[in-house]
C-alpha cells in the first residue's frame, strides 16, 4: 500500500472535516465527550479511508477487516467516520443521543451496522476483539482485526486478562491501537492511576509495541503496515495524541472528556478549526 | 390527598414542584455521614458525577481514587470493611453492583463486610448515555444476594437520610440512586425508618380501589397518577416502599387487604424488581389482581428522561391504565 503526498494530504483533510462534524454533532447533542474524539481524528481518518478493507455499502461483508471501538465513549468520531465513508447519510449525524436514534450515546451493534460491537463499558473491547480475531483464524479468514482503546480502561483488570490472552495464543491477525492522551475523568492517568512503563507491560506480556505520534498519519500508517507483517505476535500501536487536538480551549484539559462545547464554544472551535484550512501540524512537517 | 403526617412537599402539585437529584442527595448525606470516623469513600473515576467531591474536599485522606476499576474496588471496600472501616463504594450502578457483582456478592455479601454500595445513575433516567449505561436489573442483582439490604430513595432528601442511616446499619446496603434532577416529594421533616414503608398519599373516605406500591423517582408519577384517579373517583393510596429489602411485608399485606388490587411501580426491569418483590409476598399471604408498572423486559435507548417515561410507559398515564386494568380483574 502506498500512501502518497497526494492521498497523505487528503487524510488530513478528512481528519479535519471530522473533527468539525464532531463539535456540531455534540453541540447539536446538548451532552457527550469532545476531548477523545477530537484526538483520534487522523486515526479514524487513516483507517477508514486508507488502512481498512471494507465496503461501506456492504457492511457485513464477510471479509471486511473488523474495527472494534472498545472506548464507546468517544463514538462521535466514529459515527462522523462512517458518515463520510459512506456508511449511512451525513445529516443523521445530527440525531447523536437522541430519542431513537441509531446514533446511541454509545455505540450499540445492533442499532447501526458498520458498528462492529457494542461498548461504552470500558475494559471488554480487547477480549472481543480476541473473539472475532480466533473465529478468523479457526475460519482461516484473510481479515484483520483491529481495536481502538483508550489509555484510562488500561486500569480495568479486564484488559490485562485481554493482553495475556492475546500474547500466549499469538494473535498477530489483531492489532490493538491505544488512544494515549494521559487523560480520563478524574484527572491525567499518572496521578489517578499510573499507566507507566505501558510500553514495557506490553512487552512483557508477549506483544510487539510500537510507539507513534497518533496525529502524524504518515508514522501511523508505518506502524499499521508493521504490525500486519509482523509474525507470531499481535502488535500494539500506542498513539500519543493531543486530548482535544485541534481546538486551543480543549487540549490537554481532562475537563474536556465529557461535556459537549456550547453554542459559543462550538462556533470559537470551528472557527479555529477551519482556519488550520485542512491541515493539523504534525512534529514532522 | 397528600399523607400530611409524613410532612410531604407542599409543592408536589405545583407546576414547579422545586426539583434535586438523587445523587446530590446523597453527595450531603455523604458528607454529614464523614462525622463518623470510620467512613471511607472509594470511587473508581467518578468523584464528580458521583458526588464524592463534596467529601473529598472535607475529609481528602480518607478519600481513595481506584481508577477505572470496579471489581478491585469492590474487594478493597470488602477488606476496609472487615477491618472496622466503613466504605461507601462509587460508580454507576451498570458497572458496581454491573461488573463487579460477584466481587459484591462473595466478598462483601458473603462475608458480611460492612460495605456501602452507591449504583449511581441508575435507572432508564440516565438519559442520553443510552442503553449501556442504564441499570434496569440491578435492584434484581442486590435483592437476590443474601445478607444484602436494598433502599431505592424517592428523592434528593430520602436519598441524603437513607445514606446517613446506611451508616448505622451494619452489613451491606445498596443504595440505588439517579443522575438527573426529579421532584422532590419529602421535605426534611420527613421520617425515614429503614425498613418501614410509609404512604404518600390516601385518598378520603373508608374504602380503597388500589394500592398502589412503588419506589424511586417515578412515584412522583405516581401521585399525578391517584390525583387524577381521584377526580374520577377512584380511591388509591400510594406507597413509598424505599426499603426493597428487608421488606415491610406486614404493610403490603396490609393495603392489599383494604385495597384488594395492587399496582405497583418502578423505573426497573419489571423481572425481579420492586414488583416481583411485592408479588412475592403477596402470592404467599394475601395473592390480589396486580399489575406492573416498570420496564417490560427491553433494553433502553438515548433520549431525555421525560420522553423515556413516556417511550417505556412509565407516565402517569400509564399507571392510571394499570389502575383500570387491575380493578377490571378485582373479584
Ligand atoms: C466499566 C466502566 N467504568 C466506568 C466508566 C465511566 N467512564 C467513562 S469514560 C471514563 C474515563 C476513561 O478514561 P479514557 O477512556 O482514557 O478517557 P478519555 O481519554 O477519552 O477522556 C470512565 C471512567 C465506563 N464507561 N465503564
Ligand atoms: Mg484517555
Amino acid at each position: 500500500m502506498l500512501l502518497s503526498y497526494h492521498r497523505l494530504k487528503e487524510l488530513y483533510k478528512t481528519a479535519n472535516r471530522l473533527r468539525e462534524d464532531v463539535i456540531e454533532m455534540l453541540t447539536e447533542a446538548g451532552s457527550g465527550h469532545s476531548a477523545g474524539p477530537l484526538g483520534m481524528a487522523e486515526v479514524f481518518a487513516a483507517m477508514y479511508f486508507f488502512i481498512l478493507n471494507h465496503r461501506p455499502k456492504e457492511p457485513s461483508w464477510p471479509q471486511r477487516d473488523r474495527l472494534i471501538l472498545s472506548n464507546g465513549h468517544i463514538c462521535p468520531i466514529l459515527y462522523a467516520t462512517l458518515a463520510r465513508a459512506g456508511y449511512f447519510p451525513l445529516k443523521e449525524l445530527k440525531t447523536l443521543r437522541k430519542l431513537g436514534s441509531r446514533l446511541q450515546g454509545h455505540p450499540h451493534r445492533k442499532s447501526l451496522s458498520g458498528v462492529e460491537t457494542t461498548s461504552g463499558p470500558l475494559g471488554s473491547g480487547l477480549s472481543q476483539a480476541i473473539g472475532v480475531a480466533l473465529a478468523a483464524r479457526l475460519d482461516g479468514a484473510r481479515y484483520h482485526t483491529y481495536v481502538i482503546m483508550s489509555d484510562g480502561e488500561h486500569q480495568e483488570g479486564n484488559v490485562w486478562e485481554a493482553v495475556m490472552f492475546a500474547g500466549k495464543n499469538r494473535l498477530s491477525n489483531l492489532t490493538a491501537i491505544i488512544d494515549r492522551n494521559n487523560i480520563q475523568i478524574d484527572g491525567y492517568t499518572e496521578d489517578v492511576m499510573p499507566l507507566e512503563p505501558l510500553r514495557d507491560k506490553y512487552q512483557a506480556f508477549g506483544w510487539n509495541v510500537i510507539d507513534v505520534n497518533g496525529h502524524d498519519i504518515e508514522e501511523f500508517v508505518a506502524a499499521v503496515l508493521e504490525a500486519k507483517a509482523v509474525y507470531e505476535k499481535p502488535t500494539v500501536i500506542i498513539a500519543h495524541t493531543i486530548p482535544g487536538k485541534g481546538v486551543s480551549f480543549m487540549e490537554q484539559k481532562y475537563q474536556w472528556h465529557g461535556i459537549p462545547p456550547t453554542k459559543e464554544q462550538a462556533k470559537e472551535a470551528l472557527r479555529q478549526l477551519r482556519r488550520l484550512g485542512g491541515k493539523i501540524k504534525s512534529e514532522h512537517d | 390527598m397528600l399523607n400530611l403526617e409524613i410532612y410531604p412537599n407542599h409543592k408536589i402539585f405545583d407546576k414547579d414542584p422545586g426539583q434535586e437529584a438523587l445523587r446530590d442527595g446523597y453527595g450531603k448525606g455523604l458528607l454529614e455521614a464523614g462525622k463518623e470516623r470510620n467512613v471511607v469513600v472509594l470511587t473508581a473515576d467518578l468523584e464528580e458525577s458521583t458526588r464524592c467531591q463534596w467529601f473529598k474536599k472535607v475529609y481528602p485522606e480518607r478519600f481513595i481514587e481506584c481508577g477505572v476499576a470496579e471489581q478491585n474496588m469492590a474487594a478493597i471496600a470488602a477488606g476496609l470493611g472487615i477491618s472496622g472501616k466503613i466504605p461507601f463504594i462509587n460508580s454507576y450502578a451498570t458497572f458496581s453492583p454491573g461488573r463487579n457483582w460477584e466481587q459484591i456478592r462473595t466478598t462483601i455479601a458473603y462475608n458480611d463486610a460492612n460495605v456501602k454500595i452507591a449504583g449511581h445513575h441508575a435507572g432508564i433516567s440516565t438519559g442520553p448515555d443510552g442503553a449501556t449505561h442504564q441499570a434496569i436489573e440491578d435492584i434484581a442483582l442486590m435483592r437476590s444476594i443474601p445478607n444484602m439490604k436494598v433502599v431505592v430513595p424517592c428523592d434528593a432528601e430520602e436519598a441524603r437520610k437513607a445514606t446517613l442511616a446506611s451508616v448505622f446499619i451494619w452489613g451491606p446496603v445498596y443504595l440505588r440512586l439517579a443522575r438527573e434532577k426529579t421532584p422532590l416529594l419529602t421535605t426534611p421533616e420527613t421520617p425515614f425508618v429503614f425498613g418501614k414503608s410509609y404512604p404518600l398519599w390516601i385518598s378520603k373516605g373508608k374504602t380503597l380501589d388500589v394500592a398502589i406500591i412503588g419506589a424511586g423517582p417515578l412515584l412522583y408519577n405516581a401521585l399525578l397518577a391517584a390525583k387524577e384517579l381521584e377526580n374520577q373517583k377512584i380511591k388509591s393510596v400510594v406507597i413509598n416502599l424505599h426499603t426493597i429489602k428487608p421488606l415491610d411485608k406486614k404493610a403490603i399485606v396490609d393495603w392489599a387487604k383494604k385495597a384488594k388490587a395492587v399496582v405497583t411501580v418502578e423505573e426497573h426491569n419489571v423481572l425481579g424488581g420492586v414488583g416481583s418483590a411485592v408479588a412475592e409476598v403477596l402470592a404467599q399471604e394475601y395473592p390480589v389482581p396486580m399489575e406492573f408498572v416498570g420496564i417490560k423486559d427491553v433494553f433502553g435507548q438515548s433520549g431525555k428522561i421525560y420522553e423515556l417515561w413516556k417511550k417505556y410507559h412509565l407516565d402517569v398515564k400509564d399507571i392510571i391504565l394499570a389502575t383500570k386494568k387491575v380493578l377490571k380483574r378485582k373479584l
